[in-house]
């Protein structure tokens, strides 16, 4: 238990006694990661860190927090801070009134309370705010607000509850930015809650993506876009094209893979037990070249542009390939993207360790 | 810059723009007024007219002064030391004698007010007067009844003299004008209102307090259980609104009468012997249950409309901060809710400071409340004026309550959903 700080073992919940939100899960923290728990609405992951805040109890298993088991323990003595998803910021107090509630209940001396006040404001600058009421406030501060109210009292652990939900795309950006930079600073604890992949790949020292009430896969967040395990991450996290078939033959790490309409694809043995099995191959947009110029790569089929869409910086380009005509391939705008027009017949090639031969599902 | 700052900012056209924006609004305001028009004009009439003319009729004392014109005129230059000259009986007499026997009726009756016996005197007088032919009338008016020369009479005239008088009002506070219009207090037998204004109060308050107590974990159950559950229990709330308020109270005589079903059962358990049968109704604590019982749905409904808006995260968020619950209730919970409390509040105060129904059935003799002399002076006594000025005093409390309101916890702090 030396290096989790938090550990799931075992942990079953259910509501209702006929269906598992979460099913055994076993998670391990070590102290000071920032840990992203992603997926999509009802994959168990909100369930899990009300679990951990107390505000649930675990149908089944223990969770640990710095080595004692915390199932028993009632929310207000688990000394976790917490960002809730509307911020939760009382309305009938002032800024400063927020921030000191947690430390007026752990009877801290008044002079010490103005102080850690005034330090956790200007830590999320906005130390001319204390005597606003969070009503009075943006979007973005009342956010700021929360988090500080959340790490003043200096908690062991912080949890945050999709803190970013509320907030416009830029803020939103701002705020992941911040947010990192706190952690990095403070070096705390953070067991963080999203359905924004793009949220997660920013923030996160590790990423859990839960579906189903499982975790899929827990990893980097490059591990986790560049070797997905299974094809709910592979979909999940980032664009990928799916393109599917049966196993030929399997010949150490790679295998050769029959599409449903003949083509034959060498692929990456990632997920797939046997011959003659159900797989769907996964592949980045942009490890896709189009008309290549060397011969690095294993795969090279003939390809018909569908569709051009200009997005600045590069064109998503449509192609059918292999029998499916939503197969999305990212061209720079360079000077070579701009000579594709629709309708133009094309090369697709991408190598073998790009096309990770997946599940079925 | 400057220019175009202190000019009037004009529209495309050259129209001055604040002239062009009413003309814009002109016709949804005529819309918006004739939405409304309706229902003003209904409130108009049975609302606010009557109102008015109860306020006027509670100060109005001019309809004795058009029965005795002249004898009042008179009136004003006697020094009210001796007995009046000849010319205040002549008067009197011409007047009495004139006036039809449906105004004499209505102004001896206000007469009697000011002093008890005017009532007879005159409808005795209206018909021995018709005997008496000629000058000078103050000997024989007293022949015909000795109370015409009796100075005290005479005296209680004085208080009628001005056409707009405060004697009612006095009189539903237990004081009364003294012939010389000074302000005395009623004799001790005739004090009544007084008691009742204070027990009025005192069981308004005392409603309300039961009902915060027993509404609200009712209302903060209703705002936290799931849906289902909540639904189940506001039909229960909802219940007595869809039961006659008199088959609600009539059943309160059932449940706490002497030999009634609570004491019953409190004799069959043992707790008191059968003589020591409490005494429950038709009294002040009969008075008080009741109506407890029946406002209470005033009370816990607009809590539970406020409750409803207070978010669990609230409270999950002052628990996460290290409260333990009561003190995260307190401190968190309790003060969001607190415009729902005087919304319940003020509401069923008013409600139970106007009660009448359930006091008259349920409150017996010590339990009755100001609404009980108001109904008694409008279909009894048929004091109107008393009536009126009992009623002035209740708006002017449930006024003044109001602005108190205001100004402590602000009336845009209300909230009933």
């Amino acid at each position: 238990m030396s290096d989790s700080f938090v550990k799931f073992e075992k942990v079953d919940k259910s509501y209702d006694g006929e269906v598992l939100v979460v099913k055994n899960l076993n998670l391990d923290i070590p102290q000071g990661e920032f840990l992203t728990l992603l997926g999509p609405s009802g994959s168990g992951k909100t369930t899990t860190l009300m679990m951990l805040a107390g505000f649930e109890t675990p149908t089944n298993g223990e969770i640990y927090l710095d080595g004692e088991a915390i199932k028993s323990i009632p929310p207000y003595k688990r000394g976790i801070g917490m960002v809730f998803q509307n911020y939760a910021l009382f309305p009938h107090m002032t800024v400063n009134e927020n921030l000191a509630f947690p430390l007026e209940v752990r009877k801290l001396k008044k002079s010490d309370i103005k102080d850690k006040v005034s330090k956790a404001l200007s830590m999320v600058e906005l130390g001319d705010f204390g005597n606003r009421m969070p009503l009075q406030l943006s979007g973005g501060q009342q956010q700021r607000v929360a988090l500080a109210r959340a790490l003043v009292f200096e908690p062991r652990l912080v949890l945050m509850d999709e803190p970013l939900g509320a907030l416009d795309k830029k803020l939103r950006e701002q705020m992941q930015y911040e947010i990192k930079h706190i952690h990095e600073k403070i070096g705390i604890t953070v067991v963080y809650v999203t359905h924004d992949q793009s949220e997660a790949l920013t923030m996160s020292n590790r990423i859990a993506v839960f579906n189903d009430g499982y975790v899929q896969q827990l990893s980097t967040p490059d591990i986790l876009y560049e070797k997905p395990e299974n094809s709910f991450v592979a979909q999940f996290i980032g664009e990928n094209n799916q393109i599917r078939g049966k196993v030929q033959s399997i010949n150490g790490k790679n295998c050769v893979v029959k599409t449903d309409t003949g083509e034959i694809i060498k692929a990456l043995k990632v997920n797939i037990d046997s011959e003659g099995d159900d797989t769907t191959i996964s592949l980045r947009p942009e490890r896709v070249e189009i008309n290549p110029t060397n011969n690095n790569f294993e795969n090279i089929f003939e390809a018909k542009i569908k569709e051009l869409i200009y997005l600045g910086d590069h064109i998503r380009t449509r192609v059918e390939v292999c029998g499916i005509d939503q197969f999305i391939v990212k061209v720079p705008n360079t000077y070579k993207g701009a000579e594709f027009q629709e309708g133009v017949k094309v090369k697709l090639a991408w190598k073998a360790n790009d096309s990770r031969a997946l599940d079925a599902r | 810059m400057n220019q175009s700052a202190k000019s009037e900012i004009l529209t495309t056209d050259g129209i001055p723009l604040k002239i062009s924006l009413k003309r814009a609004e002109r016709l949804n305001k005529i819309r918006a007024f004739a939405l409304v028009l309706p229902l003003a004009l209904f409130i108009i009439i049975t609302f606010a007219f009557p109102i008015l003319s109860m306020l006027l009729r509670s100060v109005d004392d001019k309809q004795i002064n058009t029965v005795f014109p002249k004898t009042f005129e008179v009136y004003k230059q006697w020094d009210r030391k001796d007995l009046p000259p000849e010319e205040l009986y002549a008067s009197m007499f011409h007047e009495i004698l004139s006036a039809e026997k449906l105004q004499i009726g209505k102004a001896s009756t206000r007469m009697n007010y000011s002093k008890s016996g005017w009532k007879s005197l005159l409808k005795k007088s209206k018909r021995k007067f018709k005997k008496i032919k000629e000058g000078p009338y103050k000997e024989q008016m007293i022949k015909a009844d000795k109370r015409w020369g009796q100075i005290e009479f005479w005296k209680a005239l004085g208080e009628m003299v001005d056409p707009i008088t405060f004697g009612y009002y006095l009189n539903a506070v237990d004081l009364k004008y003294d012939s010389d219009k000074n302000v005395i207090q009623q004799p001790e037998n005739r004090r009544v209102y007084n008691s009742t204004w204070i027990k009025t109060l005192k069981v308004s308050v005392l409603v309300t307090l039961f009902t915060l107590l027993l509404g609200y974990p009712v209302a903060y159950l209703l705002a936290t259980l799931p849906l289902k559950l909540s639904n189940l229990l506001m039909i229960f709330v909802l219940l007595p609104f869809w039961t006659s308020l008199l088959v609600r109270t009539v059943s309160w005589i059932v449940i706490l009468m002497q030999k009634g079903i609570f004491n019953s059962i409190l004799v069959w358990g043992g707790v008191i012997a059968d003589e020591n049968r409490m005494q429950l109704i038709y009294n002040q604590t009969g008075t008080l249950i009741a109506m407890t019982q029946i406002l209470l749905p005033f009370m816990v409904l607009p809590l539970y409309s406020v409750m409803k808006t207070i978010p669990p995260t609230y409270m999950r968020a002052a628990l996460n901060l290290g409260a333990k619950p009561m003190h995260a209730f307190y401190r968190v919970y309790f003060p969001q809710s607190v415009p729902g409390i005087s919304a319940g509040g003020l509401l069923v105060f008013v409600l139970a400071i106007g009660y009448f129904i359930t006091p008259a059935l349920v409150g017996g003799k010590d339990g009755q409340l100001i609404g009980h002399w108001i109904a008694y002076h409008l279909k009894t006594s048929l004091n109107w004026g008393l009536c009126s000025a009992l009623g002035g005093i209740l708006l002017v409390v449930m006024l003044v309550l109001y602005w108190v309101y205001n100004k402590v916890v602000g009336i845009e702090n209300i909230k009933l959903g």
